[in-house]
This record gives structure tokens, C-alpha cells and sequence, in this order.
């Protein structure tokens, strides 16, 4: 089985129906272990129990970033491998991506409300993520601008494929610009002296949102596929209907549109 | 194919000039948005002379934008964009003139500008120099970034607003090492050097990506 397997799509799908079961049980059970341990993870002890926070809060940010690097390998898809199913990938795994982005910033500032004192701070991993958010949502300004999937999924690409090599330059300038107009005020987590405690029950829940991510991503193809399906069968009723009245008041005509109105 | 591109530049350069007010409307639309940045913040000198600066990278950056989405429309009306496309020079090339024939037409006339729009904000000689400095190294990296945007909006037939979001947020680097390199001479405790050379690299960066990615996008997307 290799990527190229795939390209058909109702191969795609077949094989996808088979194994979306087992990856949404598998989604579930780790979330719930996951979400277990977060709860019975000790309060910290400056932080108390907002510190649980965290356990939503760092696989979304972490997600956020990942789908931009999937978006990424799809486009190559699309415009190096011209792989049938890139684009659909890639259309699938922006409003995910914007899904995660967005819960990264709303958790951050229900977190930051209690810790910094502030919902909002220009902090340069607060502002990086936000503009990733725009980029996610100009992206997906663009899926929809035009109503040509292929046409629309290349300029996507090329979008895609600059912004995944910009992405550094802008997290870099901000870095920059935050450490000129502001020094550290933040408050900074203890990183990777974290306790094990803490270390643990994130990791299960970062395994449980990327299992999420697939879950739902594999889920949102199979969607859009179908979607381009019925929008083809959409479009050959419609030229045929304009063939027919084309052809006249004949019976064949009749009889065609007939024909048409009882598959419909 | 030097003929060529020189050809190109010098047929871009002078469309813009001679058609629809060309270059001026740029400059007069930079000098409104300065004017009406006092409207906003009230007439405090002091104020406008610390914001100065930043008002006229904001200006300069809105007014490049805005020229930018004509770049490829027109070519692509009157068919001399799919010429361009079906010719021999390559096309990430006609491209890469294209955009630097847009910068000498509608980027260099804002640096022109910007001396007089400067003492309208209370700048003195180092700083004015020092924003006309930033904008001489930071501008090629608007037009050529902002060309991606014109690209896709030609293939996509959408301009204005979808444009203007797409690119905006590529241009935030350009923007912070500009306002950088310019207040460190003002006001700054760091040294103009360090981000000045840095607006000079991210314009040779998108010096490079600029013309393969709208070439690309014309590529795939013209039919």
C-alpha cells in the first residue's frame, strides 16, 4: 500500500470507512485517559489549579502548527506529484487548522486572564500564533473566492508554500520586535524542567489531538469528496436538462428529462 | 533576452507613468493618509514626531498595496499577459521585471515623498533620512512579496480585499525591522545596523521567492 494507492478515490474511501472506527475509538480512550490524568495531576504551586490549562492548551498550539506543515506536504502534492487527493487534503485541513489555532488563543487568554492579569498581552508567541490565525483564515478566504476546486486548490498551494516559508521569518521578526519594545514581563512555564506530573499526562493528550486531528481530517476528505461528487452529478443534470430543452418539445426530450427526474 | 526583459521594464514603466495619473496617485494617496493621521491622533507635535516613523512605513506599505493589484489585471485584459506567458524568456524572470518595473514607478516616487511628508510630522533631517533609508531597502520587499498576491489574484479573477488579506500578513516582517531600523536612530538604545541589515535580507529574500511563486501561480492557474 503506498501513497500512490490512494489516488483513487473511492479506494480512498473504502479504505478509510474501515479504518475511521478504530481511529475514533483510539482518539477517545486516549483522550479520556488523558484527561483523567490531567485531573488528577497535582496543583502547581504558584499557579493552583489554572495550571490545568496547559493539558488543553499546549497540544492545540502544537497542533496549530503541525497542520500548517500537513497543508504543506499536501500542496507539494499538488503542484510537484499532482497527487488527485492533495487538494482535497489541504482544503480539508484548513478549517481544522483554524479550529486549533483559534483554541490555542482562546485557552491561552482564559489562561493568561487569571496569571498575567490580562486577556490579551503582545507577547511574541501570543502574536506569532495570531497571525498564523490569519493566515488560516485568509487561506481559507481563498478555498472558498473561487468555485473551480482544481483552480482554487493550486492558488491555494502556492499560498500555502509561501506562507510555510515565511511562517519562521514573521515568529522570528516578532521575537525580535517584542524584545525591543517589551523586556520579558511575561511570566515564562518552567519548559523542559517540567515535572513529570505535569510531563506525562501532556504527552498523552498531545497523542490523543493528533489522533484527533487524523480522526477528524480523514473524516473531512471523505466529506469533500463526496461533496465534489454530488457537485459533478450536480452539473452533468444540469447540462443534460439544457440539452433536452435544447432538443425541443421531441419525446425524447421528455422522456430524458423523465429519466433524469426519477434518479434525482 | 536582457532585450527582452529591458524591453518589458521599460513598456511597464511607461504605461504606468503616462496612464490614469499613474506614479501621482500613489504619492498623493500616501500624502492623504499622513494627513489624516494628525485628524486621528490630534495635533500634538510631540506625539506626531515619536509615531512619524511608523505613520509613514504604514503609509508607504498601504500605498504599494494598494497599486499592486493592477500589476498583472491589465496584462491580462488586453492578452499581452499570456504573450508574456508563451514567450521564450523565462517566466519567473518577466515577472521579476515586472515587479521592478512597478518599484520604479509607484515604490521610488513614496521615498521621493517622504522628506516632505516628513516635515509635516515633525521630523528632523537624520530621522526623514533615516525613514527614506528603510524605505529605499524595505519597499522592493513589498512589491516583490505583494506580487504573489497580484499573481493569484489574476488567476483567480478577485482582487481589493482578498489581495490585501493574503498579503498583509506576509508583510509584517518588512514593516517591524523597518519601523526598527528607523527608530533606533530617533530614539533607540540599539544600533541602526543590526535590524537595517535585516530589512535589507528579507527584501533579497523576497527577492528570490517573489518571482518563482507568482510564476507559478500564473503558471497553474491562467488556462
Amino acid at each position: 500500500m503506498t501513497l500512490i494507492d490512494l489516488a483513487n478515490p473511492t479506494r480512498f474511501l473504502a479504505l478509510t470507512a474501515r479504518v475511521l472506527p478504530w481511529l475514533a475509538a483510539a482518539t477517545v480512550l486516549l483522550l479520556a485517559i488523558g484527561l483523567y490524568q490531567a485531573a488528577l495531576a497535582p496543583d502547581d504551586y504558584q499557579q493552583g489549579a489554572t495550571v490545568k490549562i496547559m493539558f488543553i492548551h499546549v497540544p492545540n498550539a502544537w497542533l496549530s502548527m503541525f497542520v500548517w506543515g500537513v497543508m504543506s506536504i499536501a500542496s507539494l502534492g499538488t503542484l510537484v506529484w499532482r497527487h488527485p487527493l492533495a487538494d482535497v487534503a489541504a482544503k480539508a485541513a484548513a478549517p481544522i487548522g483554524a479550529a486549533f489555532t483559534f483554541l490555542a488563543l482562546l485557552t491561552g487568554s482564559l489562561w493568561g486572564r487569571p496569571m498575567w492579569g490580562t486577556y490579551w498581552e503582545w507577547d511574541a508567541r501570543l502574536t506569532s500564533v495570531l497571525i498564523l490565525f490569519l493566515m488560516y483564515l485568509g487561506l481559507m478566504a481563498l478555498w472558498r473566492a473561487v468555485d473551480d476546486p482544481s483552480r482554487a486548490a493550486r492558488a491555494a498551494a502556492v499560498l500555502t508554500l509561501v506562507g510555510a516559508l515565511n511562517l519562521p521569518i514573521i515568529k522570528f521578526s516578532v521575537d525580535w520586535w517584542n524584545t525591543l519594545h517589551q523586556p520579558a514581563s511575561v511570566m515564562r512555564m518552567g519548559g523542559s524542567a517540567l515535572d513529570k506530573s505535569f510531563l506525562i499526562p501532556l504527552l498523552v493528550m498531545a497523542i490523543a489531538f493528533t489522533l484527533l486531528f487524523v480522526t477528524l481530517h480523514l473524516a473531512a476528505m471523505r466529506n469533500e469528496i463526496l461533496r465534489r461528487r454530488v457537485r459533478s452529478l450536480q452539473m452533468m443534470q444540469a447540462s443534460r436538462v439544457a440539452f433536452s430543452n435544447e432538443m425541443g418539445a421531441g419525446a425524447r426530450g421528455q422522456n430524458a428529462s423523465k429519466e433524469i427526474g426519477a434518479a434525482g | 533576452m536582457t532585450a527582452a526583459l529591458s524591453a518589458l521594464v521599460r513598456r511597464d514603466v511607461r504605461i504606468a507613468l503616462r496612464v490614469g495619473g499613474g506614479a501621482l496617485i500613489g504619492v498623493l494617496f500616501f500624502l492623504t493618509v499622513v494627513v489624516l493621521m494628525p485628524f486621528a491622533v490630534g495635533p500634538d507635535l510631540a506625539l506626531l514626531s515619536r509615531l512619524g516613523p511608523a505613520i509613514l512605513w504604514l503609509g508607504a506599505l498601504l500605498a504599494s498595496l494598494l497599486t499592486l493589484d493592477r500589476l498583472f489585471m491589465a496584462d491580462h485584459e488586453d492578452g499581452s499577459l499570456d504573450l508574456i506567458t508563451m514567450s521564450r524568456t523565462p517566466l519567473e524572470l518577466a515577472c521579476a521585471a515586472k515587479a521592478l518595473a512597478h518599484w520604479l514607478a509607484a515604490g521610488l516616487p513614496l521615498i521621493v515623498a517622504t522628506p516632505v511628508l516628513g516635515l509635516l510630522l515633525n521630523l528632523d533631517m537624520v530621522a526623514t533620512g533615516a525613514v527614506a533609508l528603510t524605505l529605499l531597502a524595505g519597499t522592493p520587499a513589498l512589491t516583490f512579496t505583494g506580487m504573489i498576491g497580484a499573481a493569484l489574484a489574476v488567476t483567480l479573477h478577485r482582487g481589493g480585499l482578498l489581495m490585501a488579506v493574503l498579503v498583509l500578513p506576509l508583510s509584517i516582517p518588512v514593516l517591524i525591522f523597518g519601523v526598527a531600523a528607523s527608530q533606533a536612530v530617533i530614539v533607540g538604545p540599539m544600533t541602526f545596523g543590526a535590524p537595517f541589515s535585516i530589512l535589507c535580507a528579507l527584501s533579497l529574500v523576497s527577492l528570490v521567492i517573489g518571482p518563482f511563486a507568482a510564476a507559478a501561480s500564473l503558471r497553474h492557474g491562467l488556462d
